[in-house]
């Protein structure tokens, strides 16, 4: 055959950039849009202060997208992500309010909270075959119903001794923001280029294929929502010293928000397909249109209905997108 | 030719995709004519049946029925207008019962509400045109194993009224028995003039059954000819547009020492008490037919499905293997190739190069499972090119590829991670003529390193002219097993049937 020579290596090379490029170019030319638009019609919306709010608003979300983007490309789902920051939250909020732990090993029990929440996600769901809808639908009551059993239903003020968490920064930007990317960054290493991404992968387009080369695809399913568990857990732990307290309610609709970026960004709700750095452009979006809203004066009403309108929209594109590259791969 | 013979006629048919796949193709069908396309993988026949079905609009060119202009705008209206097409994919809905499955675009109604005894009834009529006469209508199509809905498919379409119909790749998945009952529709449909596309790899059936015989390569007709004036080796030969080796006889392996032995093997109600062994360097066929059990016995070695009893032995070891996964299988070297290729093998969005290493991560990744890329990419090219797998690069999608290449990644990657023992159940299926001597090249290659290979295929001649014995499933039960030399094909069919008593 001829892969001996240079050409088709370097064919397969220039394929391979266009892929990647084309994969962003999309996305960072809807944020530019955006942003162009917004600048536009507001004179302040292009500034420095901007660029620092939506840094600091974002980490949380962009934690919790990254493990949802791992969840959706092995063709699960987790509804439980909101809750589970809301019991992680609460168990922050107690034992320090209430039990007077130091900052350091609370955050560690807060962290061993969602932990313990992902991994019961998956070994349920893997143990007992069922979809990871309804497993984690009721964990999206349980933890709720836990993050409330714990405080009796009261916000818990923990006040400054939790507040360095978010307001550490390097060159402006907050610890969080700069945690948040280096998970952006990890993530999609290890999606990219790890054996437990390749599998990912590969269980997401077909886990029984995937079973029949010999691969036990429960522990990978297990671990990754694991991986979710402990990220949303960190993303609690980032609200709540942003806020400076811990309230049951956090994180209520945190679910529907992930996956909404994590859309935008074009992981397929299918599985076997998707990008962490995709959903962080995803979670940029989403902020930079809020933002952006908010600075023109839309009421909320307004935003939530331009929001969806915008989601609906990502979705769409990219299907026609995937279905054109599809029908050109299989009719040569 | 008399016009008011002619059903179709089609001129300068044009299709392309990134690619041209028809270039100005003629094709014309006759009153009660069976009418053949041949080709490879590839060659057009798909896309040409496509569009006069109704399901591909062409670029250009012009169709007509009975001398009106036809040009259908959805499989729907062809179908209104008397054509229709049993498709090669099966496209039942598994949770639909086969009653419902066969009259789904016209189920018997009243304001709605479904008659279910009149549809039962008429279910019946239409499968006992296929002989599944003895199968419920209520069955769920779910609960039927792939060969059953195939025919399900071809007796949705013969009990329409229909003027053209296509069949595409009909008997691929159908036992001898049920392509006599098949072939016996077709004479029925003929005799009422029905106009008839086969599209089939199967040169014995096409010399049977045709009337005439299109050959397609590369898009563009070569030849459309009278059946009784060409000879197989001719349509071969115009296919590939190239000499084909016959099928090599093999010679009689080197009998090596035995590699796998099977004990009792039970996994009810499938397969009971089968017991068999194979050598090192040996090929072992199963042949049988549809549901004897040969793919379930596979399966039960190589762990995908749990077994009720029964020992498996690797490399004369006294103490039997312990097998109760694929993963436990494939870390003592067997590798199973499905039957079902596009949903149990091959990851098809993923590129060659991740199929091929897919099961052999481990041995290209370094601390914490970091994937060496660029070993991984020489190894998969290094296998692309041994196998001769037909591609751009190993970065192409396995959904590009033809069949038969298909096969060869999936192929590639047991080789890839070093298995020794081959289950193959069905590897040329759905696999152009050409294709299907390289596999069966690549298995006597394969045999030739000392690899222990057992096939499971229901195409007999290649059975007969690849393997070094045959054991013929009956029943779940294992009926006989004959030597190369002291087997003919009345016997195994004998076998093969006398579990069914």
């Amino acid at each position: 055959m001829s892969e001996a020579s240079n050409q088709p290596a370097r064919e397969a090379g220039r394929y391979h950039w266009r892929r990647v490029a084309g994969e962003y170019l999309g996305l960072l030319l809807a944020l530019g849009l955006l942003v162009l638009v917004f600048s536009l019609l507001t004179r302040h919306f292009f500034s420095a202060t901007t660029f620092y709010t939506i840094a600091n608003q974002i980490p949380a979300a962009v934690l919790i997208a990254t493990g949802m983007t791992l969840i959706l490309i092995i063709s699960a789902i987790d509804l439980s992500v909101g809750s589970v920051a809301g019991l992680c939250s609460a168990v922050l909020g107690v034992v320090m309010v209430q039990y007077k732990v130091a900052p350091l090993p609370a955050v560690g029990l807060a962290g061993l909270a969602g932990l313990a929440c992902g991994i019961f996600n998956g070994l349920v769901s893997v143990r007992f075959g069922l979809p990871s809808f309804i497993v984690t639908l009721g964990m999206l009551e349980i933890a709720r119903g836990g993050a409330h059993a714990l405080t009796q239903s009261q916000t818990q003020y923990i006040g400054s001794a939790i507040e360095p968490i978010a307001s550490l920064s390097v060159l402006g930007l907050s610890l969080p923001f700069l945690l948040a990317v280096v998970i952006v960054i990890a993530g999609q290493l290890v999606l990219t280029r790890t054996v437990f991404g390749r599998y990912m992968i590969a269980i997401g387009t077909n886990e029984e294929a995937v079973r029949l080369s010999g691969i036990d695809p429960r522990p990978v399913k297990v671990a990754v929502f694991a991986i979710t568990g402990v990220l949303v857990a960190l993303a609690a732990v980032i609200d709540t010293s942003r806020f400076q307290s811990a309230n049951p309610n956090a994180g209520t609709g945190f679910e529907l928000n992930a996956i909404a970026a994590v859309v935008i960004g074009g992981t397929s709700l299918m599985g076997g397909r998707g990008s962490v750095v995709s959903s962080f452009f995803g979670v940029l979006i989403m902020a930079v249109l809020n933002t952006g809203l908010a600075a023109v004066g839309a009421k909320d009403e307004t935003k939530r209905l331009i929001t969806g309108l915008v989601i609906v929209a990502a979705v769409i594109i990219d299907q026609y997108r995937h279905r054109f590259n599809r029908e050109r791969a299989t009719q040569q | 030719m008399p016009q008011s013979g002619t059903i179709l006629s089609a001129g300068g048919l044009w299709k392309s995709y990134s690619s041209v796949v028809l270039e100005d193709v003629t094709l014309d069908l006759r009153v009660g004519e069976v009418h053949a396309l041949v080709g490879e993988n590839g060659a057009g026949k798909s896309t040409l049946s496509r569009i006069i079905a109704g399901l591909v609009k062409p670029d250009q060119g012009h169709m007509e029925v009975f001398g009106t202009p036809y040009a259908p705008r959805s499989k729907a209206e062809a179908e209104y207008l008397g054509v229709r097409m049993v498709l090669q994919e099966l496209n039942l809905v598994g949770t639909l019962t086969v009653a419902e499955s066969i009259f789904i675009d016209q189920l018997p109604n009243r304001l709605g509400w479904i008659n279910y005894r009149k549809l039962n009834d008429q279910a019946r009529a239409a499968m006992a045109q296929v002989g599944l006469s003895g199968l419920d209508p209520q069955r769920l199509i779910n609960t039927l194993g792939i060969g059953q809905q195939q025919l399900i498919e071809i007796a949705a379409g013969l009990s329409r009224r229909c003027r053209i119909l296509i069949l595409d790749e009909p008997t691929a998945a159908l036992t001898s028995t049920e392509i006599e009952l098949l072939f016996t529709q077709i004479a029925r449909l003929k005799a009422m003039g029905v106009g008839i596309i086969y599209i089939s790899h199967r040169m014995e059936e096409i010399q049977r059954i045709a009337d005439r015989i299109t050959i397609l390569r590369d898009g563009k007709v070569v030849a459309t000819q009278p059946a009784r004036e060409i000879s197989l080796n001719e349509i071969v030969r115009r296919m590939v547009g190239r000499e084909l080796p016959e099928i090599t006889s093999r010679p009689a392996a080197a009998a090596g020492p035995v590699r796998l032995r099977v004990e009792g093997l039970t996994r009810r109600p499938w397969i009971e008490h089968v017991s068999f062994e194979v050598r090192a360097g040996e090929i072992l066929g199963f042949a049988g037919l549809m549901g004897s059990g040969r793919t379930e016995t596979l399966r039960a070695i190589f762990g995908a499905d749990p077994r009720d009893a029964g020992d498996i032995f690797l490399r004369n070891s006294p103490t039997p293997a312990r097998i109760h996964s694929p993963r436990d299988a494939v870390r003592q070297g067997i590798a199973l190739l499905t039957e079902d290729r596009k949903e149990q093998g091959i990851l098809l969005p993923l590129a060659i190069r991740c199929n091929i290493s897919l099961p052999s991560l481990p041995q290209v990744s370094g601390l914490g499972g970091w994937i060496r890329s660029q070993a991984e990419k020489v190894a998969a090219g290094e296998w692309i090119r041994n196998l001769g797998v037909k591609c751009h690069s190993g970065e192409q999608q396995a959904v590009e590829l033809s069949g038969g290449n298909q096969q060869k990644v999936v192929i590639a990657k047991w080789l890839r991670r070093d298995c020794d023992v081959l289950l193959f159940d069905e590897p040329t299926r759905g696999i152009d003529v050409g294709a299907k001597f390289e596999i069966y090249e690549l298995l006597t290659q394969l045999a030739g390193q000392g690899k222990a290979i057992v096939m499971v295929s229901s195409d007999l001649k290649e059975l007969l002219a690849v393997c070094d014995r045959i054991a013929v499933m009956s029943a779940g039960r294992l009926a006989a097993t004959f030597k190369r030399g002291d087997w003919s094909q009345d016997r195994i069919m004998a076998a093969a049937l006398s579990g069914y008593n």
